[in-house]
């Protein structure tokens, strides 16, 4: 028998990023707000102790921040009639766990978005005419456009304490930013991180092959910073322990350091931990959310009424809640109607490894997790499509991270797997080898989706989430163009040897080999019911007060990092409720 | 659906509760919450987890174990039943209603300046503004026959002073007379700050007393409460006006982070004062002249940085702090602004007394969120991982790199110290998750 707490005007589910965003921005507009967290407390400290953290085996090797998959996982195919099996070992993504979620491990890396890519189909339907997008490919427009993002951009660098370059701001060119893109309304909070020396050889070679280099955006503080909430952070230190890890440092940005503090000082906010939400229950006509039901860590089933509900977990489990809830129609890839688990998408990734000789120092132990040096002359709709036949791009990087000792060797090609051979190998190659990215977008299809698997069950006897999703043409080509557009970099550079790492056409997805975290879609904002599951605020079509917060809302998948926009969309769709919803309760678009 | 502003709810909750409350002036209930913010009364009357004002904190003093009594308004446990009368003869005079004199723990030789209507605004607010509790005091553990009241009244015949609202001295600048009442009164910042004489009274209650007024403490639980004088090196004449309001209000400057016993000041009383009285407070400490007459101003000294940048440590304790320090605080010992403490020229590494330093090395502490300032910085302790030669090799190492000048400190004491605190034992890898207090 579930218990039945006192209302409140607004839960929130889950806090990352997205939630930390929502309560804050609630709490200020006078609600009082019970965020709901799956995992355990942790924050900078604990969790990032000195040096206790630096441990790449407890933290990055068994996953000590992320999900634990013996609770709940995903199942995984790689088409609409396989059979998926349980994802049970965390390899190919790592979602986090715990207050701060995926927003305390990660590494840092803070864009905004191209403006292009907020209107994808018509940008490209009138570029390169209707025919150019593939059959079954079901890319689509955001409805909201960069414009109306700005402000909440640039309040989030501000509140993230970011570091970079800014090329133009307010129409007038200011530094040596990326000349690609988009104009601001204010420089980067804090200047940009210091180029490392691989950083430094990588911008030195890809101005030589006439492409434009820019410090990559780093929620990484490159000096002291005190954000508009009062919570400072540290400078980053280039220890290299930030994808995984709390930073010790205090100067990666994150929900804990960031927002927490803050909301901390406020009564009209509480945060529940290891409290795993069920459902968003609805009214009797399924038109309206009640609260939700969650277990608490005792095991208790609790319900928890609200006026509000916000859906700010992880991208698959916001896709998750609502068909665990019955909120939107699931989407069916055979007829292709309904909208929930729709234009599932990801990162499309290459890599090229370049090898000195001794007398080149890359010194790849320093790094930090966000900074770096980029080029977009292949990223988005930098360069012609026409004749090239596919959609999307990618920004290509040395994005040094730090290498820690386990995972951090890479060895030239031919070079032997084991015994004095490899050892010999592992020593000449270690301070000599830099590592480079082809950060590549990645389109949504027709039968790339999210359902409720029909087997498998998580420890709460409910049906776990199931990816169906491969590689298309589009990706296998653009990934191989792109990557050998960066190639003419690393080669620039003239190593000894380089090794690239590129999928092959009709290679599949590889749950095993790491990609990125940067899973996308299944709950898609845009402007038609029939084709998106939350309108342009992010406010669930069928179910008026539930909005969902999150990558889960893009339609498809893009060349840069996702948390800049979701933390843009986060506060854009906090303001639509604190200006428009709170006055007046309903739907906030005209279905 | 209704949305109801739920700040609107609260504030009428509020109304609701005062008007219960019968029918106190609110000002003067506003006036004396603020004053007991300003004597900080909270922090010693309230167990660590326990309602506010109920008592039963534990206090080790030199002579035992006190424990702090129930000033909630509650009649049968707390002090519902006192006159103003009782409340102004415990606050200002040390004695009890019962008769019996109270343990000087409670800072009456600082209260007995506070004026009378600051009393009556004190007495307004502990018998109307604060909840009443029921909850039993505690015995204190003081072994006979220093349990004994009647040396307490000889002790306070002889070192309380005469109960007299304070006035400022002819011609006295009004913000520092403001600031002497509010430091030599309901602040008593003389109780940690002043060193105390052979009968455990402070040296000096005020300025005008001589060179020991807040010339910083013998050690008490392990900290050094430090010198508040103008010395340059040890006490607080490097610092400015602006940078003691600074610290006062939200518990760090750019170079410096509270820590120990002050933290709960700064929580508990300072951050709620007003800037007048932050001012005032600041004005008045920076008018205390050097208590060593030789006192020369701190000067930078690049060598040490210069060595460790060039990878030199042959320096004793140069290794130790590359490796255990100077991610934070940097190999130029300047840390960073408002985050990392700076160690160099920090008048608590450059103190006679090591005691802080070595506590905090073997320790670790975490600098507190305030209104202003909500962030937490938490140093890790390094107890299990450096031994009493290494953390004195270190501790030594800050003491006298970067233009740092204090006198050495020996193995002996840091295990001497380590035996004290309760740290987490050398050799075994922490869980820091243990260290720190459950989050609800």
């Amino acid at each position: 028998m579930a218990t039945t707490l006192k209302p409140v005007n607004a839960v929130v589910v889950g806090f990352g990023w997205a939630g930390a965003i929502l309560a804050k921005e609630l709490t200020e507009a006078g609600l009082q707000v019970v965020a709901l967290e799956r995992g355990p407390h942790q924050d900078t400290y604990p969790d990032g102790a000195y040096p206790n953290t630096l441990d790449e085996l407890t933290y990055n090797s068994r996953g000590k921040l992320f999900q634990d998959l013996s609770k709940s996982t995903v199942t995984i195919r790689h088409g609409i009639d396989g059979t998926a099996l349980p994802y049970r070992q965390l390899s190919a993504f790592l979602p986090g766990n715990g207050v701060g979620g995926a927003g305390l491990h990660w590494s840092g890396v803070h864009f905004r978005i191209m403006p292009e890519e907020l209107r994808l189909r018509s940008h490209y339907e009138e570029r390169y005419g209707k025919g150019f997008i593939p059959e079954g490919m079901t890319i689509q427009d955001y409805g909201v456009s960069y414009e109306e993002l700005e402000p909440h951009f640039d309040f989030a660098e501000k509140v993230f304490g970011t570091s970079g370059s800014a090329y133009k701001v307010k129409g007038q060119v200011v530094g040596d930013g990326n000349p690609f893109a988009p104009d601001r309304s204010d420089n980067f909070p804090l200047p940009a991180l210091k180029d490392v020396h691989s950083a430094h050889l990588f911008r030195k070679a890809a101005e030589e092959v006439g492409m434009h280099p820019y410090a990559m955006p780093a929620a990484n503080a490159s000096g002291p910073w005190t954000n508009p909430y009062g919570v400072q952070m540290g400078p980053c230190n280039f220890c290299g322990f930030c994808s995984g890890y709390a930073c010790y440092m205090y100067s990666k940005a994150s929900p804990n350091l960031n927002i927490l503090p803050a909301l901390k000082q406020s009564e009209l906010f509480e945060l529940r931990v290891n409290s795993n939400v069920l459902r968003v229950n609805l009214d009797s006509d399924g038109k309206r959310a009640t609260g939700v039901t969650y277990v608490d860590a005792q095991g208790r089933e609790i319900v928890q009424p609200a006026d509000l509900v916000i859906v700010s977990a992880f991208q698959f489990h916001n896709v998750h809640l609502m068909l665990l809830s019955g909120i939107g129609k699931p989407y069916d890839p055979r007829t292709g109607e309904g909208v929930v688990g729709k234009n599932f998408a990801y990162q499309n990734m290459a890599t090229i490894k370049a090898f000195f000789d001794r007398d080149v120092h890359t010194n790849p132990f320093i790094g930090t997790g966000g900074g770096g040096v980029a080029v977009d002359d292949f990223n988005s709709d930098n360069f012609d499509h026409g004749p090239l036949g596919f959609v999307g791009g990618s920004p290509f990087w040395v994005n040094q991270a730090g290498s820690k000792p386990i995972r951090g060797l890479t060895l030239p090609p031919g070079a032997p797997s084991w015994g004095s051979g490899w050892k010999q190998a592992a020593k000449d190659a270690y301070t000599h080898t830099l590592s480079m990215d082809a950060h590549g977008s990645n389109m949504s299809y027709r039968d790339n989706y999210l359902d409720l698997d029909p087997t498998y069950k998580d420890a709460y006897g409910q049906p776990l989430l199931r990816m169906t999703f491969d590689w298309k043409e589009n990706e296998y080509k653009m990934t191989r163009y792109v990557t050998e557009q960066m190639r003419k970099i690393a080669e620039a550079m003239n190593p000894k040897t380089i090794a690239v790492h590129v999928k092959n056409f009709g290679d599949h997805f590889n749950t095993r080999a790491y990609q990125t975290t940067h899973l996308l879609g299944g709950a898609i904002m845009g402007s038609d019911p029939k084709t998106s599951a939350v309108n342009r605020y992010l406010q669930s079509w069928d179910v008026h007060n539930v909005f969902v917060i999150g990558a889960s809302a893009f339609p498809q998948g893009t060349g840069y990092n996702p948390t800049g926009l979701v933390a843009a969309l986060a506060y854009w769709s906090a303001k639509a409720i604190r200006e428009q919803y709170l006055k007046n309760p309903g739907p906030l678009v005209q279905a | 659906m209704k949305l109801t502003p739920y700040l609107f709810g609260l504030s009428a909750l509020f109304a609701l509760g005062a008007a219960a409350a019968e029918t106190a002036d609110p000002e003067l209930l506003k006036k004396g919450e603020y004053l007991a913010r300003a004597g900080d009364c909270v922090a010693c009357h309230t167990a660590k987890g326990g309602q506010p004002f109920a008592g039963g904190l534990p206090m080790e003093t030199p002579i035992g174990t006190l424990f702090s009594t129930n000033i909630t308004p509650d009649r049968k446990t707390g002090i519902g039943d006192y006159s103003f009368e009782d409340f102004d003869l415990a606050v200002r005079h040390g004695i009890a209603k019962q008769g019996y004199t109270l343990y000087p723990a409670m800072p009456y030789p600082s209260y007995a300046r506070v004026t009378e209507p600051d009393m009556r605004a004190l007495y307004a607010y502990f018998m109307q503004g604060v909840a009443p509790i029921e909850q039993a005091n505690k015995d204190s553990a003081i072994p006979w026959p220093l349990s004994m009241r009647l040396p307490l009244t000889f002790w306070r015949w002889v070192f309380a002073p005469e109960v007299k609202d304070f006035a400022p001295a002819k011609d006295q600048d009004p913000v520092l007379a403001r600031g002497a009442y509010l430091v030599d009164g309901l602040g008593h910042c003389g109780a940690c700050h002043t060193p105390r004489g052979i009968g455990m009274q402070e040296k000096a209650l005020s300025a005008g007393e001589g060179a020991d007024f807040l010339a910083g403490s013998a050690p008490l639980e392990g900290w050094i409460a430090k010198s508040l004088r103008g010395d340059q090196r040890t006490g607080i004449g490097s610092w400015s006006e602006a940078e003691l309001v600074q610290f006062l209000r939200t518990g760090r400057t750019n170079r410096t982070a509270v820590f120990g016993g002050m933290s709960e000041v700064v929580v508990h009383s300072m951050q709620y004062m007003s800037d007048a009285d932050l001012t005032a407070i600041a004005r008045y400490l920076k008018s205390l002249p050097a208590a060593n007459p030789g006192d020369q101003a701190y000067a930078y000294d690049e060598k040490v940085s210069k060595a460790l940048y060039h990878g030199d440590d042959s320096k004793t304790g140069a290794a130790l702090y590359v490796d255990n320090c100077a991610a934070c605080h940097r190999t130029d010992g300047q840390g960073y602004a408002r985050v990392f403490p700076a160690l160099a020229g920090n008048p608590v590494v450059n103190g006679d007394d090591a005691t802080s330093l070595i506590h905090i090395v073997l320790k670790g502490d975490t600098m507190p969120a305030t209104h202003q300032a909500p962030s937490t910085f938490t140093m890790p302790p390094f107890s299990w991982r450096l031994n009493d030669q290494q953390v004195a090799d270190v501790v030594n190492f800050i003491r006298t790199s970067w233009g740092n000048q204090a006198p050495a400190v020996s193995a002996e004491q840091v295990a001497h110290l380590r035996a004290e605190l309760d740290v987490p034992p050398l050799g075994q890898i922490p869980d820091p998750h243990a260290l720190v207090a459950p989050q609800h």
